[in-house]
């Protein structure tokens, strides 16, 4: 039928010169082709002894964060869990004693806090809900284990390092 | 026969069989490091300096792992299937000469099993032998996928032993002998075979890929279309014979090529070394040449397989029977011409 748009291009393959049909010119240059790539660098990075560059807005392990004083800024309000669309956070709210006002930012603080690791998917939607600007999504990448129950991550673990002491 | 002469052949025939395991082993090795380095990776480096010690992680993974066999499987060929390939990848270096003799404490030895005056035929049907590995394992398994792949592997085979028997017929012509030890001799000082029958040489390439079920012709194992092919059903070490096999396939045919026409143990300069060394030294050295030789074939095979694409199973037959055949006769017709012209 006749193209209406105009624009329509039959190929006819042309038939393969003798060279293409004995092949094994081919192979030549194929084999050329690849054994250039066999002095090229290679494009590995070896993972646990070097790590590649991370882009700034990558998102990794998670940290609760600490305050200019080095006192724990979360305040267990939950919002974070409450955003997690993974299920992934959890935490008991506690009140904090007299003697711990070095410790802990306000009244209330989470005594525990955890993180499942297996169900995170890295979001950063708990990093956006925070209001107290407590946990941030800034860490390596999370290490490999043997357990189910060794990727629930608890403060230990999760808890920026106190201030040093100048 | 005197006991020396049994002690010095067992030795030789248990350093022969040492050598192609440690090769066949190294060779899953270098084929891993070799696609990597083709394909800009690094390849395995956990185990050991540069991963030298994969093979042997490997072999310890091998035989640990769970050995099954599947409940409708005739048990016996199913065991004897990956023995039988083994055995005829091994029994090829018996002819091969793989140095000049030595002498030792006034006793020459040569370095080669067994001179038979058929080397070449004895070899022909070692190699013939090792499908019937392929086959009896794929029809024992009794699945599907492995018995086409054994009738793929037995009809490739047939089909290209044809043309490689070609090709070697207008190489007898030439050498006008079929003991391997004559044939290598005849080659000294850059009269290698391969300058006589280039064609022959490429055609025996070619058939040689197809018969180690190398890639482009690796259709009896093909995963896209066959699953494993014909080690499907395979696990543990019987697959690990398998796999070990199709190296030492691969190891004897790069010495049957480097010895029938790239000279062998022959190599430019020999004679000023036999003069100036002189000794024992002179055919090691000879020896560790034909070993450079081999590897460089060993090479060859893995740059290939990670080059060319698996031909389709019609282009095989089409290759085999309209291409190399037709090629084969007409070389030979060739050399026969000319060698009734020299002699006329």
């Amino acid at each position: 039928m006749e193209s209406l748009s105009k624009k329509k291009k039959v190929l006819i393959p042309e038939p393969l010169s003798l060279a293409e049909r004995l092949y094994l010119p081919t192979i030549v240059k194929g084999l050329a082709t690849t054994i250039s790539h066999f002095f090229k660098k290679s494009a590995t990075i070896r993972y646990p002894e070097v790590e590649r560059e991370f882009s700034t807005n990558w998102r990794g392990m998670h940290s609760l964060k600490r305050d200019e004083e080095g006192k724990e800024r979360c305040t267990a309000c939950g919002l974070c869990a409450l955003s997690c669309p993974a299920e992934a956070i959890t935490m008991l709210a506690a009140e904090r004693k007299p003697e711990e006002k070095h410790l802990y930012r306000e009244e209330k603080y989470a005594s525990v806090y955890e993180i499942n690791m297996l169900r995170c998917i890295f979001c950063g939607l708990c990093e956006e809900a925070c209001p107290k600007e407590a946990i941030y999504l800034d860490g390596p990448i999370v290490p490999s284990d043997y357990l189910r129950k060794d990727f629930i991550y608890g403060k230990d673990k999760l808890v920026e390092a106190p201030l040093t002491v100048k | 026969m005197d006991l020396t002469f049994v002690i010095e052949k067992f030795a030789l025939v248990t350093i022969l069989f040492a050598i192609s395991l440690v090769i066949a082993m190294y060779s899953t090795y270098a084929e891993r490091k070799v696609a990597a380095f083709l394909q800009d990776r690094l390849g395995p480096d956990r185990a050991g300096i540069f991963g030298l010690l994969q093979p042997l992680a490997d072999g310890v993974k091998m035989f640990m792992k769970e050995e099954i066999v599947p409940t409708n499987a005739n048990k016996w060929l199913f065991m004897i299937g990956p023995g039988l390939a083994m055995l005829c990848a091994c029994i090829g270096t018996a002819v091969i000469p793989w140095g000049q003799d030595i002498v030792i404490g006034g006793r020459t030895i040569a370095l080669q099993v067994t001179d038979i005056n058929v080397g070449v035929l004895y070899l022909f049907g070692v190699v013939s032998l090792g499908v019937y590995g392929v086959m009896i394992g794929g029809w024992a398994s009794n699945n599907k996928y492995s018995l086409l792949s054994a009738i793929r592997a037995a009809s490739q085979n047939i089909s290209y032993e044809i043309a490689m028997g070609l090709s070697i017929i207008a190489l007898l012509l030439v050498t006008n002998t079929m003991s391997l030890k004559e044939i290598v001799a005849q080659q000294h000082g850059w009269h290698w075979n391969v300058f006589y029958q280039p064609l022959g040489f490429i055609i025996f390439l070619i058939c040689a890929f197809a018969e180690t079920n190398r890639a482009p012709f690796d259709l009896p194992e093909c995963e896209t279309e066959l699953i494993g092919g014909y080690h499907t059903e395979y696990s543990s070490m019987k697959l690990g014979f398998y796999l070990f096999a199709e190296y030492i396939n691969m190891f004897v045919s790069s010495a049957v090529m480097a010895t029938l026409y790239f000279g062998g143990y022959n190599y430019p300069g020999m004679d000023w070394v036999a003069i100036h060394i002189g000794g024992n030294l002179a055919p090691i050295i000879g020896t560790l040449v034909l070993f450079v030789k081999i590897f460089a074939f060993i090479f060859f095979f893995m740059w290939v397989r990670w080059t060319i694409p698996r031909f389709r199973y019609d282009q095989l037959m089409g290759l085999g029977w309209r291409g190399l055949i037709p090629f084969a006769i007409a070389n030979i017709i060739i050399t026969g011409l000319v060698i009734a012209i020299k002699n006329f």
